[in-house]
């Protein structure tokens, strides 16, 4: 199967192929990425994250049926941790999404972090850009907020919200510090639980603190299983693009992020070179023995191995 | 004899058995102490622990002679392929010996759908009976007198169109509501956590719930307006006091429910009924109901101030346990069923439906139910279980354990109660959780063969035949089933049905509207059960599960 | 390719919301390694079929205990074949008596588990007979 032509000619079966090769970085996915790359860069993409039960699926069911309601397609990427012990993962996201699976104008996939740290932002940036070709207008990537790996994938987004709940406490002190710096927006959802005005309170006050300048997050309140306030949710959506374009700061924030992808890439080849060339072969494993007899030192043997690579 | 004395004793039972088991270790695996005496119920107070059978806290049954007057309802659950096929079981139960009904619904009729529904493809008539109309429901029960028998019907989200629908059919027999005798299931928040039958949210679930509570104080005195149900709860993967904390803390939001809506705790405590699981461990079972009974009772009177006895009583329909039951070597299932059965009589249950032995493999067969039956029969009248109230009352062990379990059991309602109640702890998935992991404990402990279940992972049959003589239900009432519907649809006065249901859907939209007599005039006019609903769901939404793995 | 994982969609087809046995294997099968897609309850074949082809899943592992196999499983391969999902290896498991089994087999599910059937034997048959 050809899976550049699948996913330019908007194949579903082409899409889903595309991102299993990037995921499991078969041979194929860098010759996909590279036709698929003048593609890409149209969609549309926002970054969801929050705190386990905050309802992030739910809302974004919501957020893709009014999308599709304005006759946008949607692409939706939910990450979900993979198990320390076995490797193995459930993801559980769609269960929330399952009337929404059969619109020929959505698409989503989950993804589990399969414990690779760099490695899973760089694979769902790739996972972004097979939707992206397919032909998504809008792409939200899920995930849990609760590490550096997530964080990192939705820095990916042109805009990130982040979703909270009255009445979790600490759950909420424990992701602040990551939290603040990347919200563009902030949804308190289950909104008719108590505890309401203390969360919004807290996060008004923690967006004082970080003094944001040119734009002010909004603080948005729904009920998602209600479909409560996913409009307004959307109306700032858009607030924060209109401003992201007429600022110029879009094409800061992609251009930063392509940067960042690209000395990702870089330093990921590098990694792989190394690997390579420095770590299977039998000089390597001859140094490691004399290190641990203090024979030689790794400040020295660092240098001599980067100064041989870069020659 | 003091605890001294026993203390002493016991030091010296100790060292016996030291030396025993320096010749012959225990079993791995067991779960309690080798030997209960009475300092495992230190404290132990017959009056506050105990009292006397039939009053306050009932721990040793509700009623002062149990079954020394009357043996407890024998009630088979049965419902298969068409209302014909149907009703013909049921007069054959009625015939040998059974006291009373216990409508299976299918799949379809238990989530609002008509049998023509695309979505009921293949599911009409399965796991219980197709009925889509009144018209279902007279050919049900025909020959039934309603004024006589008392049936229990197994249905939840809907439970509101098939008691209306039970209502008219005995008003067609010329029995009035006031006269008639049975339970609703009703209990929809042990759907959301367990057994997946649910249609609507949760709130205007429990709106149509109280509507029922209310009507029926009103209209059908003798009626148990909801069986809060530990059985699914049970089955689902709990343990035994799991099964009961999560049944009552489901309990107390019904109450509460009912409180909100303006209704005085002794109007409805009484008609509440319970529903639980008989599974294998005979005594933990015992200990399980008695300790449910002083549960209820002690929150009944002390939190929501009832005072009736009748609010206070724990009252239990049981069903013996359906996944304890195995595909290999059914036979054995018959001694499984009977422990069970003396499980639940001893605990002091009110009613009793037995499994039969092939229902791992396919509804019952006649000759199955027949001996499932039977069973109850034996264990009344010839084992001599239902000859003293209580039997195991006293007995260190089951005392201990009684506590135990109630312990454990208030132990889940503060838990739950902290989150916010047993709605909330649902919505949060906490419940579900719980039950899961018990689930998958279980199932491991199987797995290692920590657990036996004969024939499956030991004294296993290689040369197993499977049996024969399943019972089968005809790939063809989906069919007949559709035939009748269009038939229906042609011949009623339509206009009538659209009026009624216009009317329904008008008042679903006001909360202080009682359903229940807008859902009786659709029903007499033959609106089907698939087109309330849709009205319903139209106003309502539906329910969507949150995922809990 | 060394991040390759065998994802599986364990779902429930038809009306029957006991899960017990599904939430059982899906976790089962996470334990082993494998990544599981888990869809709840009351699932239309065309569902199945059209996540399994999103998620683009190597085995879709079906339970069902209403008696409703013989209409909803066979649907459920005969949609995946007609959507071009000719690698996916597709079990079933539930309350299925015997006499179905060949039916089922014949058309497509490879491997049927009726009650009491250890998930390691479920692991062990997805392990050896992936594509």
């Amino acid at each position: 199967m050809d899976i550049v032509k699948g996913v330019l000619g908007r194949s579903r079966l082409a899409a889903a192929k595309g991102i299993t090769a990037v995921e499991n970085e078969y041979p194929e996915a860098t010759g996909i990425m590279q036709a698929l790359y003048p593609h890409t860069g149209r969609a549309y993409i926002l970054g969801i994250t929050g705190p386990p039960g905050a309802g992030k699926s739910t809302l974004t069911d919501k957020l893709a049926k009014e999308y599709r309601k304005r006759g946008k397609s949607v692409g939706i990427i939910a990450v979900d941790p993979t198990s320390p012990y076995s490797g193995g993962a459930i993801l559980g996201d769609r269960i929330r999404m399952m009337d929404i699976a059969m619109d020929e104008g959505v698409f989503i996939r989950s993804m589990a972090t399969r414990g690779s740290l760099g490695g899973l932002s760089q694979k769902t940036a790739d996972a972004v850009k097979v939707l992206d070709a397919f032909g998504c207008d809008i792409i939200i990537i899920e995930t849990v907020g609760v590490g550096q790996s997530e964080v990192d994938i939705v820095k990916t987004a042109d805009t990130t919200m982040v979703v909270l709940v009255p009445g979790l406490g600490d759950d909420i002190q424990a992701i602040k510090a990551g939290i603040l710096e990347i919200g563009d927006l902030f949804t308190i959802n289950k909104a008719d639980r108590e505890g309401v005005e203390k969360l919004h309170i807290e996060i008004e006050m923690m967006l004082e603190l970080s003094g944001s300048k040119g734009w002010r997050p909004p603080i948005n309140r729904t009920v998602a299983s209600e479909s409560e306030g996913v409009l307004e949710v959307i109306d700032s959506i858009e607030a924060h693009a209109k401003y992201l374009k007429e600022s110029n700061e879009l094409k800061a924030r992609r251009a930063e992020s392509i940067k960042t992808e690209l000395l990702a890439m870089i330093a990921e080849r590098i990694r792989r070179h190394i690997n390579k060339t420095v770590t299977e072969t039998r000089d390597f494993e001859k140094t490691i023995v004399r290190l641990q007899q203090r024979e030689i030192d790794p400040y020295s043997i660092a240098d001599d191995i980067l100064d041989k690579i870069l020659k | 004899m003091a605890n001294e004395k026993i203390l002493e004793g016991l030091k010296a039972y100790n060292a016996a058995v030291e030396k025993t088991l320096a010749k012959s270790p225990e079993r791995t695996n067991l779960e309690v102490n080798r030997l209960y005496t009475p300092l495992d119920i230190e404290g132990f107070d017959y009056e506050t622990n105990l009292g006397f059978p039939g009053s306050y806290p009932f721990t040793r049954g509700v009623q002062p002679t149990m079954y020394r007057g009357r043996f407890w309802t024998m009630r088979m659950y049965a419902g298969f392929a068409t209302a014909a096929e149907s009703n013909k079981r049921y007069r054959l139960l009625l015939e040998r010996g059974g006291s009373g009904l216990s409508c299976a619904f299918d799949l379809p009729t238990q989530i609002g759908y008509d049998s023509d529904d695309p979505i009921a493809e293949g599911e009409v008539g399965k796991v219980g009976v197709a009925i889509d109309s009144l018209e279902d429901m007279e050919v049900l029960f025909d020959q039934i007198p309603l004024g006589k028998v008392s049936t229990s019907m197994t249905i939840n989200a809907p439970a509101a169109i098939l008691l209306a629908m039970y209502i008219a059919v005995a008003e067609k027999q010329g029995v009035p509501a006031s006269q008639l005798n049975g339970t609703i299931q009703n209990d929809i928040l042990k759907e959301y956590s367990s057994r997946g039958t649910y249609i609507f949210p949760p709130a205007p679930s429990m709106r149509l719930i109280t509507n029922i509570f209310e009507y029926c104080s009103q209209n059908v005195p003798r009626w148990n307006s909801i069986s809060i149900s530990g059985y699914h709860i049970r089955e689902a993967g709990a343990t035994a006091a799991q099964e009961i904390a999560f049944t009552i803390a489901d309990g107390i939001a019904y109450v509460e429910a009912a409180l909100k809506a303006g209704m005085d705790i002794d109007d409805f405590a009484g008609s509440l009924s319970f529903f639980w699981n008989a599974h294998n461990n005979v005594l933990e079972e015992v200990a399980k109901f008695r300790a449910s009974r002083r549960v209820w009772s002690k929150l009944m009177k002390e939190r929501f101030g009832a005072k009736k006895p009748k609010s206070q009583m724990l009252r239990v329909h049981t069903q013996t346990a359906g996944s304890m039951l195995t595909a290999q070597q059914p036979d054995n299932n018959v001694v499984r069923v009977a422990l069970q059965t003396a499980a639940a009589v001893m605990g002091g249950t009110q009613s009793l439906h037995t499994n039969s032995k092939d229902e791992a493999l396919a509804l019952p067969s006649e000759a199955s139910v027949t001996v499932a039956l039977r069973t109850q029969q034996i264990v009344a009248e010839e084992s001599g279980l239902a000859d003293v109230v209580d039997p195991l009352g006293g007995s260190y062990y089951v005392e201990a354990l009684t506590d135990k379990i109630e312990a454990e059991c208030w132990d889940y309602i503060k838990k739950i109660d902290d989150l916010g109640g047993a709605p909330v702890a649902i919505e949060k998935g906490y419940i579900q959780r719980e039950i899961q992991e018990s689930a998958y404990k279980w199932q491991m402990q199987v797995e290692k063969g920590e657990r036996v279940i004969v024939g499956v992972n030991k004294y296993v049959d290689k040369k197993e035949v499977p049996p024969k003589d399943l019972l089968r239900v005809d790939a063809s009432v989906g069919e007949g089933q559709k035939k009748r519907l269009a038939a229906l649809r042609a011949k009623r006065d339509n206009a009538a049905v659209d009026a009624a249901l216009d009317a329904l859907e008008e008042g679903a939209k006001d909360e202080k509207v009682n359903l229940m007599p807008l859902i009786l005039t659709a029903v007499k006019a033959y609106a089907t059960e698939g087109e309330i609903c849709k009205r319903l769901r139209k106003v309502f939404g539906e329910y969507k599960a949150i995922s809990t793995l | 390719m060394a991040e390759k994982r065998i994802r599986v969609l364990v779902a429930k087809p038809g009306l029957d919301g006991h899960d017990r046995g599904a939430k059982v294997v899906a976790r089962a099968l996470r334990d082993a390694g494998f990544e599981v897609i888990y869809t709840g309850i009351r699932l239309t074949p065309e569902q199945i079929v059209e996540t399994a082809l999103q998620e683009d899943v190597n085995v879709v592992a079906l339970s069902l205990l209403s008696g409703a196999h013989n209409t909803l499983f066979p649907e459920v391969t005969k949609l995946l074949k007609a959507k071009g999902l000719n690698d996916v290896l597709v079990v079933g498991g539930g309350v299925i008596p015997d006499a179905d089994i060949p039916g089922l087999k014949e058309a497509g599910i490879a491997d049927i588990y009726t009650p009491g059937t250890p998930t390691s034997k479920i692991i062990e048959f997805i392990k050896g007979n992936v594509k």
